[in-house]
């Protein structure tokens, strides 16, 4: 197993997979806390679903799919916060309709373009060899500023996902934060949905943290073991899924599903 | 020069005035309290002078050294889910952002004051999911008063808490309110614990509209 492992960084595939994944695990980690503390998972799920459709319309009609992706995941993004700021919608069902119809006209989109040969299940579950020397710039850039942002604003974070009125109370600008945040995840959400696949990129957000929650007292550890196991089980999914040819994002998850199961053990044990 | 100056505001929710043209002020040290049935608009007044509801017509003006986001509010219904993950400090450090970005351990210093000023200061690294009621609603009562040492708002802040811990709660504030000379505003719903409340009372009932003194406020209900 570790010759396994250490032989297979000889593929610069691998190596990007696993500088990319390391990065957007942690980004997801961080995110991930605010969104479940605060019962948004289902946003993450929402987006993900919009950022398969987008990239498939894109490669449908010949466009570069992180450029078209990127900025239909955002507009996406401030809808969907929109929606669940706004008492008279259902949001649950209004990110759902939402989610499900760019999933839907992405399948249409790409089944009426002549001549497609778009590999929809690596799309749907995830794929090591999806970075590309492009995608690793790009994703390097977002993931140090967005790391880099999460903790410069660490306790005004805190602050609006522990008590928003509060928070609005001593001045911090709520909506301008929710925005970022919003920003953040859409990217990250594109960037790693190749390497997840769309259908679990949103596990990577929400998994470690409902792991890490099994763990902490604190937000401040909460975060912190978000964060390990993250970038733990991405490891782990990512080896395995090198080693026995299986599809990276499901392995990871999978990895996620045991690292949950033994959290919530010694949970129970405690 | 009064703390607080509210002149002749009227608040519309719709078409319905839920504030009409209401005036009063405070001078530094009052302990207002805030009475009147369900939907008088006391929660609408305190998002007024909070700044976050918007005044048809009239104005509130407060005294220069108060500026808004340097208000202690504690809200309404407690916010925070009960298994939030978040330690006492934690929570309680939110209260000074108006002050800091980063809580150095220069502000963290009020934060120690505050919780020695409420008896909590052995709770401070528990985690807020574990405290009773009353324990939680001085958590947040430190968290307000972080954030000012000029104006507290409170909006119901007692409701769910039981006789004994309201009363402590009660005897709490007025002692802040003593020793710090702090400000307070109170919406609340029991005018049984008179001994403990304010010096002064605003009544929003339509039928019976008052402001003034507690001890004026309670020879009026026995006349009638």
């Amino acid at each position: 197993m570790l010759t396994d492992f250490i032989n297979m960084f000889q593929y610069d595939f691998i190596v990007r997979a696993f500088i990319a994944g390391i990065l957007i695990s942690v980004c997801a980690a961080l995110l991930g806390t605010n969104l479940i503390l605060r019962r948004q998972s289902m946003i993450g799920d929402g987006l993900s679903h919009v950022a398969f459709g987008a990239t498939v319309i894109a490669l449908s009609l010949g466009f570069t799919p992180l450029y078209f992706a990127i900025p239909t995941v955002l507009i996406a993004s401030f809808l969907i916060l929109r929606i669940s700021n706004n008492k008279h919608i259902n949001g649950d069902a209004a990110i759902a309709i939402l989610s499900t119809s760019a999933l839907a006209i992405g399948a249409v989109v790409n089944a009426l373009s002549p001549g497609s040969n778009i590999d929809i299940n690596s799309y749907l579950f995830g794929s090591i060899l999806a970075i590309n020397q492009t995608d690793i710039i790009i994703i390097a850039i977002v993931a140090i500023a967005s790391i880099l942002l999460y903790f410069t604003f660490y306790r005004q974070i805190f602050a609006i996902t522990i008590d928003e009125r509060f928070a609005k109370s001593v001045g911090i600008k709520t909506d301008l934060y929710n925005a970022i945040l919003a920003a953040i995840c859409s990217v990250i959400i594109v960037l790693g949905m190749h390497m997840m696949g769309a259908l679990l990129i949103s596990s990577l957000i929400i998994f470690p943290c409902i792991s890490a929650r099994l763990m902490s007292k604190s937000f401040k550890s909460i975060v912190i073991f978000s964060v390990a196991i993250s970038v733990i089980t991405f490891i782990f999914g990512l080896t395995a899924s090198y080693s026995f040819n299986l599809p990276s994002g499901a392995s990871i998850v999978c990895a996620n599903l045991i690292c949950f199961i033994i959290c919530w053990v010694y949970n129970k044990l405690r | 020069m009064p703390l607080i100056n509210v002149k002749n505001i009227t608040v519309t929710y719709g078409k319905h005035k839920v504030i009409d043209n209401l005036s009063f002020s405070l001078e530094e040290g009052d302990f207002l309290c805030i009475v009147g049935p369900n939907g008088s608009g006391k929660s609408t007044l305190l998002k007024a002078i909070l700044g976050e509801a918007k005044i048809h017509s009239g104005n509130i003006i407060l005294d220069k050294e108060l500026k808004r986001n340097f208000i202690g509010y504690l809200p309404q219904h407690n916010n925070i889910p009960e298994d939030f993950p978040a330690t006492v400090n934690e929570i309680v450090y939110t209260g000074l952002l108006n002050q800091t970005h980063f809580v150095s351990s220069k502000y963290k210093k009020r934060a120690d004051d505050a919780l020695k000023t409420l008896g909590i200061s052995s709770l401070k690294n528990d985690s807020y999911s574990n405290l009773s009621g009353g324990q939680r609603q001085k958590v947040l009562l430190a968290r307000a008063l972080c954030a000012t040492s000029k104006l507290l708002i409170l909006d119901e802040a007692s409701n769910n808490l039981d006789y004994n811990s309201k009363s402590s709660f009660y005897a709490l504030l007025k002692k802040i309110n003593k020793t710090e000379n702090l400000t307070i505003i109170m919406v609340t719903h029991d005018l049984d614990h008179k001994n403990l409340l304010g010096n002064k009372i605003l009544s929003l009932d339509h039928d019976s509209p008052f402001f003034g003194s507690t001890d004026e406020y309670v020879r009026r209900i026995h006349a009638h």
